[in-house]
């Protein structure tokens, strides 16, 4: 995997290659140069599969780290390819052309992260929070327990238990506090 | 297999029909029909009887638990992966697992090894079982499903003696599995795999020699074989259409290695050839059960001592661990920012895939009354795509 690793490093100034097992490794690279990345990957050197594209929110560091996952079944090895976008201007260039579902996931990041993919179809419709008016759900500002508490009433007679103070009581009351 | 396929429409050729033409006429398929595998819909837009676009829509069955996760304890994730795909559960209990320790540096003791391969095994035949007999009743055959669905509660009676639940077993667990298998446990799962081994015989004679399922199945939802790369098709619809891929091969994982098989593969990537492929892979479920009742440690620890769950911090890091589920690839994408609770878990399901983009290029062209059967051939889950 080093000859990968150089030629990645050497054509697009990738860094931070990290074997994380023998068949899966993970390398950080420009926004900008991401398509290109994923093309040359795509086309030049197997990475055929699109298993999935997510978001981490590095809301300390005001990122939104992306990560696009292929894998080549011929030498049965991933990569997870990360870029990190602006949190306060969450704008990314969309995939959807170099695979047919990846309009899916950008779709599924504007909404749970409120990341725009400009051009990529079906973006702005609502995908699974139908009718949802409140922050993107997935950034870590958004408190869903205090949302919950704000927005839906406690049923009568029911009984909240704090579920990490109800399992210590109850399983492990000899654990240090 | 001589019938012409389904025709062909490039994936960018989007049609734009003209509903003001009066032409047309749109029909919303689900969330509630037998023909819909799960809670989404699709928005039909018909010419006649033919499909002419499609559009799928998923949220009925969204609960939130790649958020919830973030605010709970790793060890307090534990109960909730496993509802994220009602039919199989087990592969959400692996795949968290499995990253969990990988990324705390934890070995599983080997007979958790077998027991785990073991689970899945069971689970696998238990899910391909709900999904002949959803496909059999696609097509109007429903005696099968009652077989069919018999059978699955016999593997879930199984499950119930192993785990004490029918549905949601939370059996494995990080570090190893929750129990040994009971007494008399072995010896059940022998017996209950002769009776469904003799009851897919049946199911094959019936279903797979008989003009109906062939007249409706042979030719409908033709997936190229360029399609499967460029729409990041996995498990036996891949399969179908020629490609010999299979993660319990591939990657090795768990007892695969050490289990004697051979991913089945197909040429025709029709339904037909999809559901074949699959009753296939349900005998050599079978096949691998028996054998890993063979090779199974009668001794030996079966799970590894973890930290006090409460304190239990994982090193900061991230992993993407992935399995074979009967749909095919299913995965975990886990995010440790050293803490006591995740940063971030993404679920890959196969459904996402199939049961969105491919559904809805592939059911263009087709008969209204062949698009329930179309997406059963596909297997899909809703619950993942939504998680």
């Amino acid at each position: 995997m080093r000859e990968l690793a150089d030629m990645l490093s050497g054509r697009y100034g990738a860094r931070e290659w990290h074997d994380q097992r023998k068949d899966l490794s993970s390398v950080t690279v420009d926004a900008s140069k991401l398509r290109d990345v994923l093309t040359w990957l795509r086309d030049e050197a197997g990475y055929a599969h699109l298993a999935f594209a997510t978001a981490v929110d590095e809301i300390e560091r005001k990122v939104f780290r992306l990560t696009y996952t292929v894998h080549n079944y011929g030498t049965a090895h991933g990569i997870l390819v990360h870029c990190e976008i602006d949190r306060d201007r969450p704008v990314m260039e969309s995939i959807h052309r170099l695979w047919g579902q990846a309009w899916t996931y950008q779709r599924e990041m504007r909404e749970w992260y409120g990341i725009d993919f400009p051009g990529s179809p079906r973006v702005d419709e609502e995908f699974v929070l139908e009718g949802w008016e409140g922050p993107p759900m997935m950034r870590r500002d958004f408190d869903s327990l205090a949302y919950s508490d704000a927005t839906y009433a406690e049923r009568p007679g029911r009984e909240t238990r704090d579920p990490a103070a109800y399992m210590k009581e109850k399983l492990y009351p000899e654990a240090d506090a | 297999m001589s019938r012409p396929k389904t025709p062909y429409v490039a994936p960018e050729e989007r049609a734009v029909p003209d509903l003001d033409s009066g032409k047309y006429l749109v029909m919303w398929q689900g969330p509630n029909h037998p023909g819909i595998t799960g809670n989404m819909s699709l928005r039909l837009v018909i010419e006649g009887d033919s499909v002419v676009d499609c559009e799928t829509h998923v949220g009925y069955l969204h609960r939130g638990f790649e958020k919830l996760m973030e605010r709970r304890l790793w060890m307090q994730n534990f109960p909730l992966v496993c509802r994220i795909a009602v039919p199989e559960p087990d592969f959400n209990e692996y795949c968290y697992a499995a990253a969990l320790e990988e990324l705390a540096g934890i070995e599983v003791p080997d007979k958790a090894v077998w027991l785990r391969t073991l689970s899945l095994e069971m689970i696998r035949l238990a899910s391909f079982l709900m999904w002949i007999g959803g496909q059999a009743g696609a097509f109007g055959h429903g005696t099968i499903a009652q077989w069919s669905v018999t059978m699955r509660d016999y593997v879930l009676d199984l499950f119930e003696e192993l785990s004490g639940g029918r549905i949601y077993h939370m059996y494995i667990i990080p570090g190893g599995v929750r129990a040994d298998v009971p007494p008399g446990f072995l010896r059940h799962v022998l017996e209950t795999m002769t009776v469904v081994e003799q009851n897919l015989k049946d199911i094959e004679l019936v279903m797979f020699h008989n003009a109906v399922m062939k007249m409706r199945a042979v030719g409908l939802g033709y997936i190229p074989p360029d399609w499967v790369d460029r729409y990041g098709i996995t498990g036996p619809n891949a399969r179908a259409a020629g490609f010999k891929r299979d993660l319990r091969k591939d990657r090795g994982y768990l007892a695969y290695p050490r289990l004697s098989f051979e991913p089945v593969v197909g040429a025709e990537s029709d339904a037909f050839e999809r559901a074949r492929l699959r009753l296939a892979e349900m005998f050599q479920g079978i096949d691998l059960i028996r054998q890993i009742v063979d090779f199974l440690p009668s001794e030996g620890p079966f799970r590894e001592r973890l930290p006090n769950p409460l304190h239990w911090k994982i090193p900061a890091g991230e992993t993407y661990v992935a399995a074979e589920c009967t749909r095919g690839e299913y995965g975990f994408y886990v995010v440790s920012d050293g803490g006591d609770k995740p940063r971030r878990v993404a679920v890959r399901g196969p459904s996402y895939t199939h049961a969105v983009s491919v559904m809805e290029r592939l059911v263009r062209g087709v008969n209204i009354a062949d698009v329930a059967g179309l997406m059963v051939s596909l297997h899909t889950y809703p619950p993942e795509i939504e998680r």
